[in-house]
């Protein structure tokens, strides 16, 4: 969903609340929920959807 | 040119370099690694036609092994899988460094609780007991007494992981409140910032605070050694200052008479970097990939080119 030309709009998957995204938002990145705080993953762009983000591994860094 | 970035989860970092990379024109293959099968001799993942594949994978098992299998196939990938397999792994990154000869902490290595409180005890107290594979700070403890030694061993002998069991001691090193991040592209300087905190932890990642710094010719030197210790590439080589005056200021240097490196990261995040210095670091990274795809693929570097 596509809400203007500077943001799209996504389900919470947690929720069910219709959240905001940066229209140029990546496949992959990692957004904070602004109703819950929990990270959630970009899965798709069209339609945009979004998963609960995979929890920190320890191998994870650089 | 065609270029490929291995990822599992994109970072601001991964942002910067993908807006640099389209900016200039490039075409970007987004390679999710966890959609993806390496085979013995092929892969799932569409690497066929890349000029190059960047390794920006967030996990350290799957950048090795994806980097790995990469290279077996002949697909140009930076860092190399020989960079990956020192840097991902603390004490093979500090063998490299002293082998050389590059200063760096007083570092032992044991496999048993007892064989490591004894190391401890040689070093005496404070000192530094971290795993060998892991970043951000994670899981790292400064040690200030045998009881504080003794508990934190038996802890991690009962995590599970053996990698637990490979316990990695080393001397610590009284900074000047700060450490020193540089990211370097095979030796040579992109950024440096210092990374201040009264934790005795500086990452950036732990809340440090991050100001630009200017390397002298000492540093500079131990930058590229450093590099060339681990096999070159897209690094971040971290450094402390030792023989701090400690009534001089540190923004000053602090009275330093040197530096030791502590390690060199190969799949470094630079954002902090970008926003601490007036450095276009997703330009200076990208202008290495270009030369690097060159060099790779048997070209002149001058030739470089979208």
């Amino acid at each position: 969903m596509t809400s203007d030309t500077d943001t799209l709009v996504a389900e919470d998957p947690i929720t069910g609340d219709e959240i905001e995204l940066p229209a140029d938002v990546e496949v992959g990145e990692i957004i904070d929920s602004p109703v819950t705080g929990t990270e959630l993953e970009v899965i798709s762009l069209d339609p945009v959807v979004l998963e609960e983000a995979p929890e920190l591994e320890e191998d994870w860094g650089e | 040119m065609k270029v490929g970035i291995l990822y599992s989860r994109i970072r601001k970092d991964e942002k910067l370099l993908l807006s640099e990379l389209r900016d200039r024109g490039h075409d970007v293959e987004k390679i999710d690694v966890r959609k993806q099968r390496f085979g013995l001799d092929s892969t799932t993942a569409a690497v066929d036609d890349l000029d190059i594949v960047v390794d920006r994978c967030l996990s350290t098992s799957r950048s090795l092994y994806a980097t790995r299998f990469l290279d077996s196939y002949g697909v140009p990938v930076i860092n190399s899988p020989e960079t990956g397999d020192v840097c991902a792994d603390k004490a093979r990154n500090s063998l490299a460094l002293a082998e050389a000869d590059v200063p760096t902490p007083a570092t032992e290595v044991a496999f048993t609780k007892d064989a490591a409180l004894d190391a401890i005890e040689s070093f005496g107290y404070p000192c530094v007991l971290k795993p060998v594979t892991g970043s951000w700070g994670r899981l790292m403890a400064k040690i200030d007494s045998r009881n504080a030694a003794e508990a934190i061993l038996e802890h991690k002998e009962t995590l599970g992981h053996y990698e637990h069991k490979v316990f990695y001691v080393q001397e610590f090193v009284d900074k000047p409140g700060r450490d020193i991040r540089v990211l370097a592209v095979d030796g040579e300087p992109v950024a440096a910032m210092t990374r201040s905190s009264d934790h005795w932890l500086t990452n950036a990642a732990k809340g440090g605070e991050t100001t630009p710094f200017d390397l002298d010719d000492r540093a500079l030197e131990l930058v590229e050694r450093a590099s060339d210790a681990v096999g070159g590439g897209l690094l971040g080589v971290d450094l402390m200052e030792v023989g701090v005056d400690a009534d001089a200021d540190p923004a000053e240097g602090g009275g330093a008479d040197g530096y030791t490196v502590h390690e060199v990261n190969h799949t470094v995040e630079f954002k902090a970097l970008d926003a601490a210095t007036d450095v276009d670091v997703p330009a200076r990274v990208v202008d290495w990939v270009e030369t690097k795809a060159t060099e790779l693929a048997g070209g002149d570097t001058e030739e470089a080119s979208v």
